[in-house]
Parts: structure tokens; C-alpha cells; sequence
């Protein structure tokens, strides 16, 4: 869907030539979501940016659905592809409706057509319509402009999103809730995405590839469970830190570990106490380890989403993972 | 809400001395002379209003389209020199400017008219640019990875933006311009200036009070009028800018 192909920037200042990126070819699937992670200044944005051609490409080619970008009217390929922004860049002068409706209206919808899109997109994030319609921006919180924001990118019903720290000005509780949504709208929408972001736990809640990038070269490109478990060089385990095989817990949840173990239903829970964790099936792992050990016994109830108990988790049966690829856990799923 | 109760404050202090100016007028003779002669004050204020609107309209005409001009990437870099340029005329005082139009112009309300503009220009081109300058970056940046037309850009948010400034320009100099008309008799460019050098002259306060009490109405009802058009132009989700100020 989206191709780079041997894509640089350099910039030019006097006689210093700034390699911003350097030679990247990198491909992305449609309805992928791919996430450019990377410390600040590691080029991800400027190659982000040179997708819609807000900032020319000094080399390469970047070919969006089989079309080279530089043949296309830069207008219209700017209307086809959703953009959002960190600060998220409404515009105060506007209305809630009208900021969300710019685009449709450039692209010359009827008037019908551009009103029920609203009120559809407004429910899709979880904000009421006519409560919205006639205000402004600096009367919503954060988060709501930021929904906002995102709305306004997906107005256009465009394939391919792009997407700039969009959720990296808001604090962690909104942050982790608008992730949330984010993956719940995109499980529906299978846009093809690509996010910029220099959050590692953000990359791996919403990516399904990850691109690390250090000094415009592109270090990794893998799927987030790949990149924990067979990071390719020292700097991309600089950047994700020492804590990987922590973090790779994040990706896998309570079942795809109790699936694997023998007796985990006719384990019997030792002491019957307020002590002994409660453990969701559909925690993460690291969430359920984390809750282990802090129980005397080391060790929890798994129950389902109705209370029901499924078994005993113990904190060594996360031995199962030192040498399984949890892909074959995830096979399972 | 200390900044709401300054602007109170300061309005009403103005207040008080404009009903001073005016109690001061009318012991002086002034409203006697009102009074006497509707006929002249009449004629001179549709003079003095005339000499203000046209160089005003023409003054905001050009500044705002030189302001838009200098803000476009390819002439940004001429904006140094504009607004140098507008600072030192600026320096030259009004009463200077009519004597150096005076002599290519000759007498005249076109003269008056010219100083008059040449005047009004800086205030609004300076806040034209510093309005339009001043556009939170990210908003442009959005418009214009979303495919807006520089065009576009201009009119749906480079101006509605920027319009709180730009007003304020507008509002600052067709005040003072209220003020300057009154200068344009002394080239024969007629106005309220008519009383007040009458008045100077023959030692008759309550003549030169005539004139100025009428400059006073005139500019104080203008800015209301003008304030009045600024809501109607001005986003109302600017509005907490508005508040503010």
C-alpha cells in the first residue's frame, strides 16, 4: 500500500550538507497500522511529512497504492490521506462542526452526505453530535480535541491515515484511553496507518509493524514481538530499553499463557484467602505478573469476564516463556 | 479577572473626564455657540467625516493587502524592509507630512486626504503582520496537510485569525485619524480643525470648544461603531482572546 523506496532528505545549509534520512526502504501493508519509533531528531517525522508532500523528497521514490507520489496533484493527494498533528491543529475560528467537515466540503460533498458523516464520526468517538456541533475548540478538553483532530482526518473516509505524536501532548490516564479507542476504531476501519511516536509502550500497544529509526537510518522494521525478543543491534536495545522481556509481557494476555499449561484447571487454590490475586484472562501478562508477585503465595485466580474461576496461575509458569516464541503462544489464540 | 476589573476601572475613569471636558465646554460657551450656528458645525463635521473615511477606508484598503502581500513565503523576505520603511515615515509628525505634500498636491482636501492615509498606514500594517505572523503554526501546518489551497489558507485561516489584531490596527489608527483631521485646515482641507484654529486664534475658548467637543463624539462614537463590527467579524471562538483584552 505504501512503498518507500530508497527514500533521502538532505538539507542544505551553506556549504554542510544534514543527512535528515538516509536511503529507507520500507514497505506497509494495507489496513497495517506501522509505527516510526525513534528518539527526537531520528528523522521519523520528516519521513512521515514527506508522504504528503509537505516536505520534498531529495531522493527515491514513495509510491502510495501502486502510484508514484510525485505524479500525483499534491492537493489531491493531500485530501486523500488523513493528517493529524501532537498539537492537534483545529481551527479556533471554527466551529466543532465546521473543523470536522473541512475536508468533505473541499472534496464537494452535498450537504446530506457531509451531515450524517458528522454525527457518524462524532459517535465513533464517543462524543454526542448537537452537543458539540456549535461550539469551539478552546471549550473541549484535551482529549476531546484531540478526538476531535482524529475525526477530522478520518472525515474524508481517506486509506491512508498519517499520523504525528497524536497522543503525545495529553497525560498518561487520557493517553492510554485514546490508544484504547484507537485500536478499537481501527480493528473497525483497517486503515492504513502510519504514527509517528517516541513512546516504546506506545509502539508496541498499537503497532502491528515497528520501524525504529536512529539518525535517519532505519534500524528495525518487525513486528513488536520480533523487535523485543531478536532486536537487530545495540542502539535499538538502547531504545527500548533493558526491560524488553518485561515489556514483551505487555503484547501477550493471561490466556495465551494458561492455554499452555498442563492441569491449570484441576489446580486447586492452596489457601482460600482475601490474599490469593484475582487474575483476568484478559489481563496482560505483565499486569498478571505483576499481581503474583505480589501475593504471598505466588499465585492467583484466573477468572473470565463473568467472575467465573478458570483455574490457578502460578508465577513459574512464566518459565513457559523463556524459550517459547510467543507467536507459537499466539498460534494458539 | 483583576484584567476585566482594570479595563472597568479605566473605562470609567475615562468617563469621567470626558463629562469634565464637556462641563468645561459648556461654562466656557461653547454648546452658545453650538447653539447659534447648527448650520456651520453641520457642514464642518460632514467635512471632517468625510476627510476621515476616505483616507481611512483607502489607508485600511492598502495596508491589509500589503500585510498579506509581505506575509506570502516568496515576499517574506521584504518584510524587514516594508516595515523599516513604514517606521521612519512613521517618525515624520503629521503637520510635517501635509507641508511635504502640500507641495506636490497643492492646497486642498486631496492633500489632507493623502497625509491623512500616509498616517493611518503603519498602525494597521503593523498589526496586520504581527496578526498574521502570529497564527499558531500547527493550525497552518494542519490546513495544509489536509490539502487546503494557499488561498484558502489565506481566507479560512490566515485572516479570520489574525482578525483581532487586524482590527485593533484599524481601531487605533481611525481614531487618531479622527483626531489628525483636524489639522487638514491649516492646508484648506476644511473639518471640525476649522473651529478650533478659529478659536485659538481670536483667544475664544468656547469657539475652539466647538470644535473639539464634536472630534471627541465623533471618535468616541466611531470606536463604538467599529466595536461593534469587530464582534460581528471575529470568530467567537476567539472569544477568550477577546475577553482578555
Amino acid at each position: 500500500m505504501i512503498q518507500f523506496k530508497d527514500v533521502s532528505k538532505v538539507y542544505k545549509t551553506g556549504d554542510k550538507e544534514v543527512t535528515a534520512v538516509n536511503h529507507i526502504n520500507l514497505h506497509v501493508d494495507e489496513g497495517e497500522t506501522c509505527v516510526f519509533l525513534g528518539p527526537s531528531g531520528c528523522g521519523k517525522t520528516t519521513l512521515l511529512r514527506m508522504v504528503n508532500r509537505l516536505i520534498s523528497i531529495t531522493d527515491g521514490t514513495i509510491e502510495v497504492n501502486g502510484k508514484d507520489i510525485k505524479d500525483m496533484d499534491t492537493i489531491k493527494l493531500r485530501r486523500s490521506i488523513g493528517y493529524v498533528i501532537q498539537q492537534n491543529g483545529l481551527f479556533p475560528n471554527m466551529t466543532i462542526e465546521d473543523n470536522i467537515c473541512v475536508v468533505p466540503k473541499m472534496l464537494g460533498w452535498d450537504q446530506s452526505k457531509i451531515k450524517t458523516r458528522y454525527n457518524e464520526l462524532m459517535e465513533m468517538m464517543g462524543l454526542n453530535p448537537d452537543e458539540f456541533r456549535k461550539r469551539f475548540p478552546f471549550e473541549l478538553s484535551g482529549g476531546q480535541q484531540q478526538r476531535i483532530g482524529v475525526a477530522r482526518a478520518l472525515a474524508g473516509d481517506p486509506p491512508v491515515m498519517l499520523m504525528d505524536e497524536p497522543f503525545g501532548a495529553l497525560d498518561p490516564v487520557i493517553r492510554e484511553h485514546l490508544q484504547n479507542e484507537f485500536k478499537r476504531i481501527q480493528k473497525e476501519l483497517k486503515k492504513t496507518i502510519l504514527f509517528v511516536s517516541h513512546d516504546v509502550d506506545e509502539a508496541l500497544r498499537l503497532g502491528d509493524k515497528i520501524a525504529i529509526f536512529d539518525s535517519g537510518n532505519l534500524m528495525q522494521h518487525d513486528t513488536p514481538d520480533q523487535i523485543l525478543s531478536n532486536p537487530k543491534n545495540d542502539k535499538v536495545v538502547e531504545f527500548i530499553g533493558q526491560d524488553r522481556m518485561l515489556k514483551r509481557l505487555t503484547l501477550l494476555k493471561v490466556e495465551d499463557l494458561v492455554s499452555h499449561i498442563v492441569g491449570f484447571q484441576t489446580r486447586q487454590v492452596r489457601e482460600i484467602s482475601n490474599n490469593t490475586p484475582e487474575v483476568s484472562n484478559q489481563d496482560t501478562l505483565k499486569t498478571a505478573l505483576s499481581l503474583l508477585l505480589a501475593s504471598p503465595v505466588g499465585e492467583g485466580k484466573v477468572v473470565d469476564e463473568f467472575q467465573n474461576v478458570l483455574g490457578v496461575i502460578k508465577v513459574s509458569d512464566f518459565d513457559q516463556l523463556t524459550n517459547v516464541h510467543p507467536d507459537q503462544l499466539l498460534a494458539a489464540r | 479577572m483583576s484584567n476585566r476589573r482594570m479595563v472597568g476601572v479605566i473605562k470609567v475613569s475615562l468617563y469621567v473626564v470626558i463629562v469634565a471636558i464637556l462641563l468645561w465646554a459648556y461654562f466656557a460657551g461653547a454648546f452658545q455657540f453650538i447653539v447659534d450656528n447648527p448650520g456651520d458645525l453641520l457642514y464642518l463635521t460632514k467635512q471632517h467625516i468625510k476627510l476621515v473615511s476616505i483616507s481611512s477606508i483607502l489607508a485600511i484598503l492598502v495596508a491589509v493587502s500589503l500585510g498579506v502581500f509581505i506575509t506570502r513565503p516568496k515576499f517574506k523576505k521584504f518584510e524587514g524592509v516594508v516595515m523599516n520603511f513604514a517606521n521612519v515615515g512613521q517618525t515624520v509628525p503629521s503637520l510635517a507630512i501635509l507641508a511635504l505634500v502640500m507641495s506636490y498636491l497643492g492646497l486642498g482636501w486631496q492633500t489632507a486626504v493623502f497625509a491623512l492615509w500616509f498616517n493611518s498606514l503603519l498602525p494597521i500594517l503593523r498589526n496586520t503582520l504581527a496578526g498574521i505572523n502570529n497564527v499558531d503554526s500547527s493550525i497552518i501546518d494542519a490546513g495544509r496537510g489536509m490539502g487546503m489551497k494557499e488561498g484558502q489558507i489565506l481566507w479560512k485561516l490566515e485572516l479570520p485569525n489574525a482578525m483581532y489584531a487586524i482590527m485593533g490596527g484599524i481601531r487605533t489608527a481611525v481614531v487618531i485619524n479622527v483626531g489628525s483631521a483636524a489639522l487638514a485646515f491649516l492646508i484648506g482641507g476644511g473639518g471640525l480643525g476649522d473651529l478650533i484654529f478659529t478659536g485659538i486664534s481670536l483667544y475664544d475658548t468656547g469657539i475652539m470648544l466647538a470644535g473639539t467637543v464634536p472630534v471627541i463624539i465623533l471618535a468616541i462614537s466611531i470606536d463604538f461603531l467599529l466595536g461593534g463590527f469587530e464582534k460581528l467579524v471575529i470568530s467567537k471562538g476567539l472569544k477568550r482572546d477577546l475577553d482578555m483584552a
